[in-house]
Parts: structure tokens; sequence; C-alpha cells
């Protein structure tokens, strides 16, 4: 599989791209800015998957923390309320 | 009156189920009787295994720390069979209220919890558990006070997530087995807590 790139309690922020097909990177948190929680191991690339390929090399895929607030600005809650997301590697940039 | 005698055709899924399904029987891949007895081992299996997993949890401490380092595992070792089911069981505290949703279709640990509730799949409910979970949650009546964290977990890869609720008050020396009729389905996805002698 690909190397992990990151590590738990670097800060990431996902890509802000728009790809045709199938994603497992929800829009709402593109272009967002958060910390990775955890590691959770190599998995097949679900893009390609939904292609009928392969998937590998498998990709390392990361539980990413986001405070509420940095995902939406009016967000109503408590200030330490947080959003976990699965995301795959190729999604995200260090910062 | 209820709408029981109109003719609809199949839509497209129904119809690609159908073919895909008739070509396994023709090939003599699979019987039309395990299909049978598969589809109704999946409508039957309820949240029971989840609740034991729980009780387990609050009754055993050393447990509770392998079910949190690996939910999978841990499940196995009570001789749950989850095949293919990647696990992760995250802790309520009183400083931490978790829960759990599926933002782009229903992911959900069918193996522990069973079919997911209507409400779980719904637009209203994806939607909005991620944008205003505390709204979310009054309305199925957990109003969760502001010094507590809320901590929302889409499930949008290859994960499947559980909550650990908080074992109530006033349930000490209660056995597994009670312990366990105490944990309901919603309060381990997150939208409820366990109701204890005292509530």
């Amino acid at each position: 599989m690909a190397d992990p790139l990151f590590r738990p309690g670097e800060r990431v922020r996902v890509l802000k791209a728009y790809p045709l097909g199938h994603v497992r990177t929800p829009y709402y948190v593109r272009g967002c800015t958060g910390t990775v929680e955890r590691v959770l191991g190599p998995f097949p690339n679900p893009e390609e998957l939904a292609q009928m390929r392969d998937g590998l090399p498998a990709l390392p895929l990361y539980r990413v923390r986001f405070l509420q607030k940095d995902v939406w600005p009016d967000y109503a809650g408590s200030a330490n309320d947080v959003l976990e997301v699965e995301i795959f590697q190729h999604w995200l940039e260090k910062i | 009156m209820s709408d029981t005698g109109t003719y609809r055709p199949l839509s497209y899924f129904q119809l690609m189920e159908v073919t895909l399904r008739e070509l396994l029987v023709e090939k003599g891949l699979v019987t039309e009787e395990e299909i049978a007895a598969e589809v109704e081992a999946m409508r039957n299996r309820g949240y029971e295994r989840g609740s034991r997993v729980v009780a387990r949890a609050w009754v055993d401490p050393e447990y509770k720390k392998r079910l949190l380092a690996d939910g999978t595992k841990a499940c196995e070792e009570l001789g749950l069979e989850i095949p293919g089911l990647r696990l992760l069981v995250v802790e309520n505290t009183p400083e931490v209220h978790n829960a759990i949703v599926c933002t782009l279709c229903s992911c959900y640990p069918r193996m522990l919890l069973g079919i997911p509730p209507d409400w779980y799949k719904s637009r209203n409910y994806r939607s909005r558990m991620v944008r205003e979970p505390r709204a979310v949650l009054a309305e199925f009546g957990l109003h969760v006070s502001e010094n507590v964290t809320i901590r929302v977990h889409d499930s949008t890869a290859d994960m499947r997530y559980m909550v650990l609720p908080m074992r109530p008050a006033g349930a000490d020396g209660w056995s597994e087995e009670r312990l366990a009729s105490i944990v309901s389905r919603d309060s381990m996805i997150g939208v409820a807590v366990p109701k204890g002698p005292n509530d």
C-alpha cells in the first residue's frame, strides 16, 4: 500500500475538488481543515472499485476530526462540538 | 384505504436484483432456498448482539479496553460472527456524547444492530445530524448539556460505528443480562441514552 503521510494529531486540509464519479469524501468537508484522529489502515480506493478496477495499491484511510464551527461558520451548538469523517489519503494535504 | 392491489412495474433496481438472482440460481451458484434463508436471517436480526457487547463492557473493564481498541476482535471474543465488519466503538463519557450517521448512504453495523430504522436512512436525519446535531437530538427527546461535547461520526468509508453508552446510575449489582435489557438500539446509535431505575 501507499505509505501513510500523516500522523495522529497532524493538521490536514481536505482538497476542494469536485471530480466526477463515486467519491466517499462528503461535499461539506471539502476545503475544511481538521486534525488526524487516527490512522485506520490501508483500504482499496473506492473511486477505482466503483469503476470495476481493483483499487490497488490500497490507500491509507484516516479519521479526521473537524471542529463544527470550522465546517459550518454559523454552527449553533458548543464551540467544542466536533465531527469525525473517514477520508482517504489522496484527499488530504498538509498545512 | 390501504393500497394492496395496485399493479406497479418493477423499478430499474428491482429488475436488476431479480435478473441477478435468477442468473445466480440458474448457474447453480446459490439456491432459492439459501437466498430465502439469508433474507429471513437478515430480517430477524435485531440489536440484541449490540446490547450484549455493551453490557459486557459495563461489567468488565478489561473487556471494555479491548472493545475500544479493536471492536471487531472484541465481538469475536464473545462468539459473535461479524464477517467483514470493521467496527469502531466510541465511548460516551460525562464530557463527550457520540452519535452516528452516514451522510452518503446508510452505512450501519447491521451484524450487531440489525436492519437500520427508517429514520436513519432518511434525508432529514442524514443531512441535519452533521449540521445541527443538538437540534436533532432534542427532537429525539435527548437534551445534551452545553458543557458536553457532541462528537458526530459520519461513516463515510470502510468502518462501522457503535456508541458505547454510559451505564446509568442505580444499576449497580445488576446481572449482565439485566443490563443488556436496558441497552436500546437508539442508545447505540447515540440518539438516546439507556434509562436506569432512577430515570
